[in-house]
């Protein structure tokens, strides 16, 4: 074993997400940018990665979410970009946790959907979240294709 | 302000709700973090030593493998941390840090032995289960100390 010297001591390092019908990640790094003062921005394929002091970067994350917050999805990460232990262009392949990220990206449409009907439920109205008895649905999306496929 | 456990601990959605909700999100990323810059003898990818698995002695006994006691030196402080949990229980696969099975029954079960409020969820599969889902989590969130937004 050999003396290990951190990088990016006393950073933090977050992710930031775009799955949004008026937003592509190009368009949040150039926003990120036009903010960042410093602070390491990467633009990545599903939005950023953000690399700073706690402070800045939460301080960019909150700008960032303004701009479609139903559609903007911030998480920790513990590496910072281009560390060669995670990093795919060192290891080959996808990175360890992207198939993680592309499983919750699949259906994260649902949770903005979610997020934009909150503010207009009634906060007395009881929730039923889903349990292993629900039985599944047609999404409504799903149905509407189906009406305008026959439809043409 | 509350700290929650959130499990899966690399979940994206739970991580960004728990956050925009005002409470804090206890992930694996924050333990990754912590030992990826903290200086000591190189053990790549991230940085577990042999001392974890002795570590992890305190939430496991000896003759579970090293691997869960591994895993248990990362989230055992955020076991004890945690003021709440939220769980979702059908993670299409597991990952990374959750890839062990036994580790994710042991977390389950520490966390609901120590009497916290829990609140157990399936990912949404429509929109109709998402609007419920996000409502679930906001209800709960709410009802905590710190009360959220």
């Amino acid at each position: 074993m050999k003396e290990y010297t951190p990088r990016y001591v006393g950073t933090v390092t977050k992710y930031v997400f775009v799955e949004s019908p008026d937003m592509t990640p190009s368009d949040l790094a150039i926003r990120a940018y036009e903010i960042s003062k410093g602070v390491m921005i990467k633009e990545t394929c599903f939005g950023l990665q953000i690399t700073g002091s706690e402070e800045e970067v939460d301080q960019i994350i909150a700008r960032l979410r303004e701009f479609d917050p139903p559609h903007i999805f911030v998480k920790d990460r513990g590496f910072p970009p281009g560390d060669p232990r995670r990093c795919r262009a060192n290891l080959g392949g996808a990175r360890p946790g992207y198939f993680g990220h592309e499983f919750e990206i699949s259906l994260i449409r649902h949770v903005s959907k979610g997020i934009q009907e909150l503010p207009g439920r009634p906060p007395d109205q009881p929730v039923h979240p889903v349990s292993a008895a629900t039985p599944v649905r047609l999404d409504a999306r799903k149905l509407q294709k189906i009406i305008e496929s026959q439809e043409s | 302000m509350a700290k929650v456990f959130i499990y899966p601990t690399t979940s994206l959605i739970l991580s960004d709700l728990v956050a925009r909700f005002g409470h804090q999100p206890l992930s694996a990323a924050l333990q990754v973090r912590e030992k990826i810059q903290t200086a000591g003898l190189e053990s790549p990818p991230l940085q577990i030593t042999p001392e974890d698995p002795k570590k992890g002695l305190k939430y496991a006994a000896v003759e579970v493998p090293s691997g869960v006691r591994g895993r248990m030196s990362l989230y055992g402080p955020m076991i004890e941390e945690a003021e709440a949990a939220v769980f979702i229980h059908d993670a299409d696969f597991s990952f990374g840090c959750m890839g062990c099975a036994r580790t994710n029954e042991l977390i389950q079960f520490l966390l609901r032995k120590r009497g916290i409020p829990v609140l157990d969820l399936l990912y949404p599969r429509n929109d109709e289960e998402g609007v419920e889902f996000v409502a679930a989590i906001s209800k709960f969130l709410q009802e905590l100390p710190g009360g959220g937004t």
